[in-house]
């Protein structure tokens, strides 16, 4: 495990952020915590990235403990967090320069590693502007880039694409992807499934300072009720037949389809077009709809606040 | 790819080599800015203009033998010089609070640097760009007629001195532009440093004051760094003055410097 957490507690004053998180990132992986703003995604990655200390619970990160031993965790993380921190006033090369000396690179050294990034990075053109001059994409680049200078081994990335457009969300997450086929292990907090969906190997839903549900993707997909087979039949006695055959289907309006409660397993599939094979049933269509993890995580995430609104009342 | 190349971490620390890395970016962050220095110089050049043109005859004649115009320049260039030093500290506090609020002060805390580094490039940079902007100003006083008479050895004794000033109001802001939540009120905080020298022996005798006034004037660090200031410019002896100022500036070095290694080391 290159992150373990275990009863992490937190609160600024009367506020309460964390409520005990345990948490587990084998080395190599995506680890995606996903949550509504508000839920402690970024106290978790400043208490792991050694900016806060948590008030209970221990964390390990790359090995060491972030309370005990700050200096050794952060010779081996990198952090991007929601706000670009690059140096706007410098050049993206500068800022780049300015990483290789803190990272005590030889000047000759120094230069190579900077023209890889900037040219990895798509930044070579731009590397004598201004870094104030740069897109939002840009500047993300090459916050990431300026990140990776050190090598790290553990990369916490707080919503590295909150704020970017469509292109430049995909081109971050290729980054991630080259990144993670690189050995490197990467914590990354999201508001939106899709990303989580797209990038990690195992999701945290974080809501109100508790993992209200950990899994991969898939698994949690499961979880959740309303998943469903849809079959559309050609004409009314196919479909009669098929709802004999099924319990539990209910006919989509006045047309020619059904919907079949299903969790869309193999096994589940496999027996019901093993029933409709028996009755000779011709289906003219079928599909799968599992939930996404927009319904996974309102279905997750909001019991809370219905309860809320109800001790508010 | 190569570039990821997983190498064993170094675990010393490199405070000389990681300050003069801060002090570059701080460096060129001042060239890219020049608007910053201009307005640092700016301001005290105006009050100069100000007090030596508008106010200089009638002031001049009111101090102890007279004297007018040009008695006057040479009495009030020591607290313009102090000016540059407390504008120049005052743009200190801002450039650290612009840091703070940009996040790259987030990324620093999350690196293996050494810590101090942060603060110390910032420090070096403005007792630099301080030395610049008071060659500056005391070039245009020696234009509009402030005549030292003091000796190179007195002269160099002067630089030293300020040098000592301005590294101890530096501390002091590193730490106030820490406090202040916002680029406004790092602006807004060390106002009291801009306002200090006129309630002090700068640009009139504390003779002149009411009691009260006058030994809030006489007591305040800003009145014997002043008068050292003079006695050293206008080749006097410097008295007791001198260790009250250096005390001062000791004080006030010590207590930002304390005061802002603690901040820094805060939670965020």
């Amino acid at each position: 495990m290159t992150i373990t957490v275990t009863g992490l507690r937190k609160s600024f004053g009367d506020h309460l952020v964390l409520d005990g998180i345990d948490l587990d990132v084998p080395r190599g992986t995506v680890f995606a915590l996903l949550g509504a703003n508000g839920a402690g995604k970024t106290t978790t990655v400043k208490i792991l990235s050694t900016l806060h200390r948590a008030d209970a619970g221990e964390a390990k990160v790359a090995g060491h403990d972030v309370a005990r031993e700050p200096d050794a965790v952060r010779a081996a993380i990198g952090v991007t967090g929601q706000f670009s921190a690059v140096d706007k006033l410098l050049t993206g090369e500068e800022n780049l320069r300015l990483m290789t000396d803190l990272h005590q690179l030889s000047r000759a050294e120094g230069r190579r590693r900077c023209e890889r990034l900037l040219e990895r990075f798509e930044l070579t053109e731009a590397a004598r502007k201004p870094a104030g001059t740069y897109s939002g994409g840009m500047l993300r680049r090459l916050d990431l880039a300026m990140t990776l200078v050190g090598s790290p081994q553990v990369i916490f990335l707080d919503e590295p694409t909150t704020g970017l457009d469509p292109r430049s969300r995909r081109e971050m997450w290729q980054i991630v992807r080259d990144l993670v086929a690189d050995g490197v292990t990467i914590f990354l907090t999201t508001q939106y499934l899709a990303e989580a969906d797209e990038l990690a190997d195992r999701i945290a839903v974080l809501d109100g300072g508790r993992v209200v549900a950990e899994g991969t993707a898939e698994e949690l997909k499961r979880r959740i009720p309303g998943g469903h087979v849809r079959l559309h039949f050609t004409d009314e006695q196919q479909l009669d037949a098929a709802r004999e055959a099924l319990a539990g289907a209910t006919r989509e309006g006045e047309g020619l389809a059904l919907r079949v409660p299903s969790d869309g397993s193999l096994t589940a599939l496999k027996t019901l077009i093993d029933r409709l094979d028996e009755r000779a049933v011709k289906v003219d269509e079928m599909s799968v709809h599992t939930p996404d993890l927009d319904d996974v995580f309102l279905a997750l995430t909001g019991n809370r606040s219905t309860t809320e609104r109800v001790t508010n009342r | 790819m190569s570039t990821l190349t997983l190498t064993p971490a170094d675990r010393r620390f490199h405070p000389l080599r990681d300050s003069a890395t801060m002090l570059r970016r701080n460096l060129k962050r001042m060239l890219r800015y020049p608007s910053m220095t201009i307005t640092l110089i700016g301001m005290p050049v105006v009050f100069l203009l100000l007090f030596v043109y508008v106010f200089g005859g009638t002031l001049g004649a009111g101090l102890q033998g007279g004297g007018g115009r040009a008695a006057y320049a040479n009495y009030v260039a020591p607290a313009i010089i102090l000016m540059t030093i407390t504008a120049t500290v005052q743009g200190t506090a801002i450039s650290i609070a612009m840091d703070m609020t940009e996040g790259i002060i987030a990324r620093f805390r999350t690196m293996h640097i050494a810590r101090v580094s942060v603060l110390t490039g910032h420090v070096l940079g403005s007792v630099i760009q301080a030395m610049i902007a008071l060659a500056a100003v005391i070039g245009v006083a020696l234009l509009v007629g402030f005549r030292p008479t003091a000796s190179l050895g007195g002269w160099l004794l002067t630089a030293g001195f300020l040098v000592a000033v301005t590294f101890a109001l530096v501390w002091l802001c590193v730490a106030l532009g820490q406090v202040s939540k916002t680029v406004e009120t790092a602006s807004n905080i060390p106002m009291p440093l801009i306002l200090l020298p006129f309630l002090s022996s700068g640009f009139v005798p504390t003779a002149s004051m009411p009691a009260g006034l006058r030994w809030f004037a006489e007591h305040q660090p800003f009145t014997p760094i002043i008068e050292t200031m003079r006695a050293l410019l206008m080749d006097r002896p410097v008295g007791n003055d001198g260790w009250i100022a250096l005390a001062w500036c000791a004080v006030m070095a010590l207590g930002g410097y304390l005061w802002s290694k603690k901040l820094y080391n805060r939670e965020s």
